[in-house]
């Protein structure tokens, strides 16, 4: 504590930093999340073959067990290979790069349009208010699962539809949060401050009010990214989500299932696995990132 | 109260309204809607007939309240797969849904209630924390993926328990039930635990922290001073003090299980209204999937209006007449 006054006054930055690392599970986690974004986005430089090409499969090495060889020795199969003799740590690599893509993707579009019109509804008030809420609260009765099963029954699979799915389904817990968020800070005297210097409200809403709304934001966005990764997955299993030329790790999953009964295994289990992993580093992150944003917590 | 209840109820409407345009946008303005609702292989006479039944030579305007009107009527279309009404097939199969949803509810009450008294009374033991932990993974754990590690380890390692259908069932009043055989009841297990695990865990929470809540109250303290046993004070006094949030959250629930039924049933090829709406979306069967799509909608806006209204009568202080 001592050496603590004397030295220079520590930046927002690096106390959260302090912070957020102080937790040995947050920051494996965060490692963890951290490697499997970038095992992503390089997956055409890591794969040892490029899953999609099928010049590149051979049908001889269909459904061999993980740690196999290929027939002419010139692949070494990792984790084994699909019924079309595809190397499945290939599929899972660029699979993975399909989940986390589509999961990152809807939810910054589904914050930005939540964050919009939640601020609309607490700044604004009202008729605006209470039509937005309600609106909100209504799709908030149902369970995101079936709205997604609704929208992408109706429309039909593809990468766009999905996205668009995921973003109908989570816009409204931001938009929640924010219009919360923005009543309290709305009531506080730097809001006062602003609008007596005479700040369009444009200005007001944007750089007075937007970032002191954002912490409890940035929680649920996090958090939201895990369950939008799973549903996609879950949507994909069940044939709804994406077209069998873009296999995220659900379908994935899917494709494996009708061999688990027969005892080959690793088809499903494998991209399953990466599934699994990539949510839950993202939960964890998320749940040390509310830990350490959350004031009420702090220095616990 | 009174108030209430219309103003709720226009809202069910309304909402039932948007989502049948939604439906009905979906399936007739986009594409052709002679295509969408005729079998590829429907002949010249049974082409006409619906085109007359759904007006499909009429304005569309026209069309959509007259979808409505059959829709009211209970006529949703004909299954191109089984050339049945399309919302009899899935009342057909309502039965083996909600047999599945009602065993999720018991397991998560049976087993979750247990366990999270264990993790509340003793939170630093090593069962408790345990507890705790594979908690959270029911939380965060894609369902259809423990469905297939637990076809994976009960099913295929280890071969307990079957994978797949309802087994041998049997008929009370017409409608088929499973958990009256044995061999029913062994096929019944894996899909319910499945679909029981994310309540299992809310359970487990909920039960946790009201049981250490619980512990601190003024009237355990009476109870232990007046001597009664351990047992006594943990079975009837505190368990009663919990068990109201635990009752309401999973009332609430129900909805979800039945929505969640979907992948569940996927995952263990149990034939119920998950599976059949699974497998029309595949086959591009439309009279089923609008018809489910309605069902569902309407089924959910049952069951949130029952509960706001149940919670009016349970708890006073939740006032209907200036809702929000």
């Amino acid at each position: 504590m001592m050496t603590r006054m004397v030295r220079q006054p520590d930046t927002p930055l690096v106390r959260f930093a302090r912070a957020y690392f102080a937790s040995r599970i947050a920051a494996a986690a965060s490692a963890v999340l951290l490697l499997l974004i970038l095992a992503a986005l390089c997956a055409p430089l890591l794969a040892p073959q490029n899953p999609y090409d099928l010049m590149a499969l051979d049908i001889m090495d269909s459904r061999l067990a993980p740690g196999t060889r290929s027939g002419d020795g010139r692949m070494h199969y990792l984790m084994g290979t699909d019924e079309q003799g595809r190397d499945m740590l290939s599929a899972i690599l660029y699979g993975l790069r399909i989940s986390i893509a589509v999961g990152f993707a809807s939810t910054a579009v589904a914050l930005v349009i939540g964050l919009a019109l939640g601020l609309l509804a607490g700044y604004a008030g009202g008729r605006v208010d209470s039509l937005i809420m309600r609106v909100a609260d209504i799709q908030l009765s149902f369970p995101p699962i079936l709205i997604a099963l609704v929208l992408l029954a109706v429309s039909g699979p593809g990468v766009g539809k999905i996205i668009v799915a995921l973003i109908a389904v989570q816009w409204a817990y931001y938009a929640r949060t924010a219009r919360s968020a923005a009543l309290v800070e709305r009531g506080k005297e730097y809001m006062e401050a602003a609008a007596g210097l005479g700040l369009s409200p444009a200005r007001i809403v944007l750089r007075h009010l937007l970032p002191n709304c954002l912490p409890p934001l940035i929680v649920i966005a996090a958090l939201q990214v895990a369950s939008a990764i799973s549903l996609e997955a879950t949507l994909s299993f069940l044939g709804l989500g994406l077209p069998v030329t873009e296999p995220s790790l659900g379908l994935l999953i899917s494709n494996g299932f009708q061999y688990l009964l027969s005892g080959t295994y690793w088809i499903s289990f494998y991209p399953g696995l990466a599934l699994l992993l990539t949510v839950a580093a993202i939960n964890l992150v998320a749940d040390q990132l509310r830990d350490v944003l959350n004031p009420r917590l702090q220095g616990v | 109260m009174l108030i209430f209840l219309i103003r709720r109820l226009l809202q069910s409407v309304l909402v039932l309204l948007v989502m049948s345009l939604l439906v009905f946008a979906g399936v007739y303005a986009i594409g052709n809607p002679v295509d969408i609702l005729i079998s590829p292989d429907a002949n010249q006479a049974e082409r006409a007939r619906i085109v007359a039944a759904f007006g499909l030579d009429q304005p569309l305007w026209r069309q959509y309240l007259l979808f409505l009107q059959n829709a009211a009527g209970g006529n949703l279309g004909r299954s191109f797969a089984f050339s049945t009404p399309a919302l009899a097939l899935i009342l057909e199969r309502f039965p083996a849904t909600m047999e599945l949803a009602v065993a999720a509810m018991l397991l998560s009450v049976g087993l979750g209630i247990p366990l999270g008294l264990l993790a509340g009374l003793k939170p630093r033991s090593l069962a408790g924390k345990t507890i705790m932990t594979v908690s959270v993974l029911g939380f965060s754990l894609p369902t259809f993926w423990v469905g297939l590690m637990l076809i994976m380890v009960f099913a295929v390692k280890l071969g307990w328990l079957p994978s797949s259908g309802r087994g041998e069932t049997v008929d009370v009043f017409g409608v088929p039930l499973s958990f009256l055989t044995w061999d029913g009841l062994r096929h019944l297990l894996l899909p319910s635990l499945n679909l029981a695990l994310f309540n299992i865990a809310l359970v487990i929470r909920l039960t946790r922290a009201g049981a250490q809540e619980a512990l601190q109250q003024d009237y355990v303290r009476f109870a232990r001073a007046k001597g009664l046993s351990n047992g006594r004070i943990i079975g009837v006094h505190v368990l009663k003090n919990i068990l109201i949030p635990i009752v309401t959250v999973l009332a609430l629930q129900f909805g979800s299980l039945i929505a969640f039924a979907i992948v569940t049933e996927t995952v263990f090829a149990w034939p119920g209204m998950g599976k059949l709406i699974i497998d029309s979306i595949r086959v591009l069967d439309r009279p089923v999937i609008v018809a489910y799509l309605m069902l569902i909608v309407t089924l959910f806006i049952v069951i949130n209006l029952v509960v706001d209204v149940l919670y009016s009568l349970l708890d006073p202080r939740v006032r209907l007449g200036d809702s929000r």
